[in-house]
């Protein structure tokens, strides 16, 4: 492991406290991943990116500061990158995936906020994760009401833009979301000092799209009756690739979807025949949170899509790039990203639209609908969201949990038992 | 079949409170059934249960061991763990002797209900780290009414109506501390603790179970016709139990042990 403590000194974090996050993360990952049989061999690129989560990325984006780029910290898939990365900047996720962050975020927010928002709050507080230090600007959304109040205690100390996402879809709410980039497009012009062009916004749209095109190929290769990778390890895929650069990461992906296009052919695959494959939707997984996946995997069953954030909504749907003006291709922008089904909006048929379709695609068994604790959004949404996979004869388990292991038992007894119903 | 050796199927399902043993023969008579605390050890009460079984199963015999509950895992002779709602499921299924049924399991951490049709789970819900609504509930109640669980459902039953309106243990406490206090009759405050178990169980049932058909009771509080009465206020339907029903997870995983 390269020595990254000179960095990490540098960027002013809480080095004790960051030492101590350091050692769990290594038996974390031992646990969850490096204990699968099988294992796709381009996995190594995440393997090491996961080794060494905060030192090799972190690293690049002080180099590129140093020839004058700028960093966006994002928290969520509606901010569009493309903007950024055609005024030559650079976007990043954030941390907000670990339990190790929550007292933190819990020192300064009511209990009862979300764990992945208490956690973010935690990790830029506590001064023990580096993308926080590291980025220029933190980009937020208006996507629910406990990330709103978090940006006004974030935003104290760095500079924090806010994107005011509609809660409905109409016409003049796309028209809206579009003004919304508009806006935004005029302050990363200004932070990093590059005028937009409608050459570079195409070009950024490219890039993306390529990611994006990428990032299906993988989760397409997880359709196969033949699985050719576990959940876990699709996962921690697309959790990295909010932090990694794009290029690399669409040619990370097209490299590990290679590999499993043969896998396919050769009829390899992680799990035994008649393994019951499940979909999981529900509010994002952020890095390392593991959980859900490690139960499942480890209780007989295969997760073969995630219908989340940290899934399909990150890459569904394609940017169209034929317009000619910069007003056009921030319309297009805007058409593709208000094709999010997040439980933000109201009334929001296509969530349930998409499990039902995902559940096909995919060959699951069964879904299971998870939220993160006090997520009042996707929480009210299950009720909708079972009804629905049950008129379609589809088996839906509800579950609600947070980064604490103490739940774990009880979380396995369910699932265990829903495999159990699954099996017959 | 060995040729020689006689079939048995053993069931054991420990749960956080009680260990329950069920022994069956070939075709699924129960034969032994024993309840014993967990205590404070699961894998000391597997070993304990185990040194009794080898009295009762003589040598060449040939028993199968499923373990259930909680400290399923804690059971090392088990040939295979089933978790406690397939276990509830098909021993409530061969106890009650129904096919189509909904089942409330009462348990000292978890209350579960279970859709099963045509004998195998059809969908369930269970609490989750909330007590509410459990056997722990009852129990933390009954302490603070220095009576023992038991000694509450039977006080309950010359109670008269009195609420609670906390579903959360610890409030529900300090509102029955609340009632102690301003002279409340025990039997009224016990009343108040059975009812609020049954309305918790309603509320988490949600949508499942729709109809009129009987409900059926499983788990440590089948004993007390007290609170198959306020379940069965609660629901608006007949709730049914027999004295077999605290078994009904060990009786299933003895009969799928005899499956294997």
């Amino acid at each position: 492991m390269a020595d990254y403590v000179k960095m990490w000194e540098d960027l002013g974090m809480d080095l004790e406290s960051h030492d101590t996050l350091c050692q769990v993360l290594p038996v974390a990952v031992g646990d969850v991943f490096m204990s699968q049989e099988n294992r796709p061999k381009a996995m190594d690129f995440w393997d090491l990116v996961i080794s060494e989560v905060h030192g090799i990325r972190p690293a690049e984006l002080i180099e590129e500061q140093k020839k004058g780029r700028k960093v966006f910290g994002t928290f969520c898939v509606f901010v569009p990158d493309e903007v950024v990365i055609a005024a030559n900047g650079i976007v990043t996720g954030l941390c907000g995936g670990s339990q190790f962050w929550v007292p933190g975020g819990e020192a300064v927010l009511p209990k009862n906020t979300c764990p992945l928002i208490k956690a973010s709050v935690g990790a830029r507080l506590g001064r023990t994760c580096p993308f926080f230090r590291i980025a220029d600007v933190y980009v937020g959304e208006t996507t629910c009401d406990g990330k709103k109040k978090a940006y006004e205690i974030l935003g104290q100390d760095v500079p924090m833009l806010i994107m005011d996402v509609p809660q409905m879809k109409r016409p003049k709410d796309i028209e809206k979301w579009k003004e919304e980039i508009a806006d935004f497009a005029l302050k990363v012009e200004e932070i990093t000092g590059n005028k937009l062009t409608v050459e570079k916004l195409k070009e950024a749209i490219r890039i993306v799209n390529e990611k994006r095109k990428a990032m299906k190929r993988v989760y397409d290769a997880r359709k196969s009756e033949c699985l050719p990778i576990s959940g876990r390890d699709a996962l921690l895929m697309t959790q990295i690739s909010f932090f990694d650069d794009p290029e690399r990461c669409a040619q990370m992906c097209n490299r590990l979807a290679d590999e499993l296009e043969q896998r396919i052919k050769d009829g390899v695959s992680v799990v035994p025949a008649g393994t019951k494959r499940i979909l999981i939707t529900g509010t994002p997984l952020a890095v390392p949170n593991w959980k859900l996946h490690n139960i499942i995997e480890t209780s007989g069953a295969a997760v073969v899509c995630e219908e989340m954030c940290t899934g399909t909504r990150y890459f569904e749907n394609l940017v169209d790039d034929s317009g000619e003006t910069l007003d056009e291709l921030f319309m297009a922008l805007s058409k593709r990203y208000m094709k999010n089904n997040c439980a933000c909006f109201t009334p929001n048929p296509g969530r349930i639209e998409d499990i039902i379709r995902l559940a096909k695609e995919y060959k699951a068994d069964g879904v299971i609908d998870c939220s993160l604790k006090f997520c009042g959004l996707y929480d009210i949404e299950k009720k909708s969201v079972a009804e629905a996979l049950k008129k379609e004869g589809i088996p839906v388990l509800s579950l609600e949990t947070d980064y604490e292991d103490s739940d774990a038992g009880q979380l396995r007894t369910r699932i265990e038992a829903f495999v159990e119903m699954l099996n017959g | 079949m060995e040729e020689n050796g006689v079939r048995y199927g053993v069931g054991i399902d420990i749960g956080s409170t009680c260990a329950k043993t069920i022994v069956t023969d070939a075709k699924g008579e129960i034969l032994w059934r024993d309840l014993r605390p967990t205590g404070w050890s699961s894998v000391e009460t597997a070993e304990a249960i185990r040194r009794d079984l080898t009295d009762l199963l003589k040598e060449g015999s040939d028993a199968r061991f499923v373990a259930t509950g909680y400290g399923r895992i804690s059971v090392p002779f088990a040939d295979k763990c089933v978790t406690e709602i397939s276990c509830h499921a098909k021993g409530a299924a061969a106890l009650f002797g129904v096919k189509d049924l909904t089942v409330i399991d009462i348990g000292g951490q978890d209350t579960k209900l279970i859709a099963i049709k045509n004998g195998a789970v059809s969908e369930f819900a269970m609490n989750d780290k909330c007590s509410a609504g459990t056997g722990r509930f009852l129990e933390v109640m009954a302490n603070t009414l220095s009576v023992t669980p038991a000694g509450l459902c039977e006080m309950a039953e010359k109670g008269s109506e009195t609420r609670i309106s906390s579903l959360c243990t610890v409030f529900a406490e300090s509102e029955v501390i609340n009632l102690i206090g301003r002279g409340t009759p025990r039997e009224n405050i016990a009343w108040a603790v059975v009812d609020s178990i049954a309305q918790k169980v309603k509320i988490q049932a949600g949508k499942m179970a729709p109809g009129k058909e009987p409900l059926y009771l499983t788990g440590g509080l089948c004993d007390f016709p007290f609170v198959t009465e306020r379940l069965g206020r609660a629901f608006g339907r007949e709730v049914r139990t027999q004295p077999d029903a605290r078994f009904a997870g060990a009786v299933g995983a003895a009969l799928y042990a005899l499956a294997l």
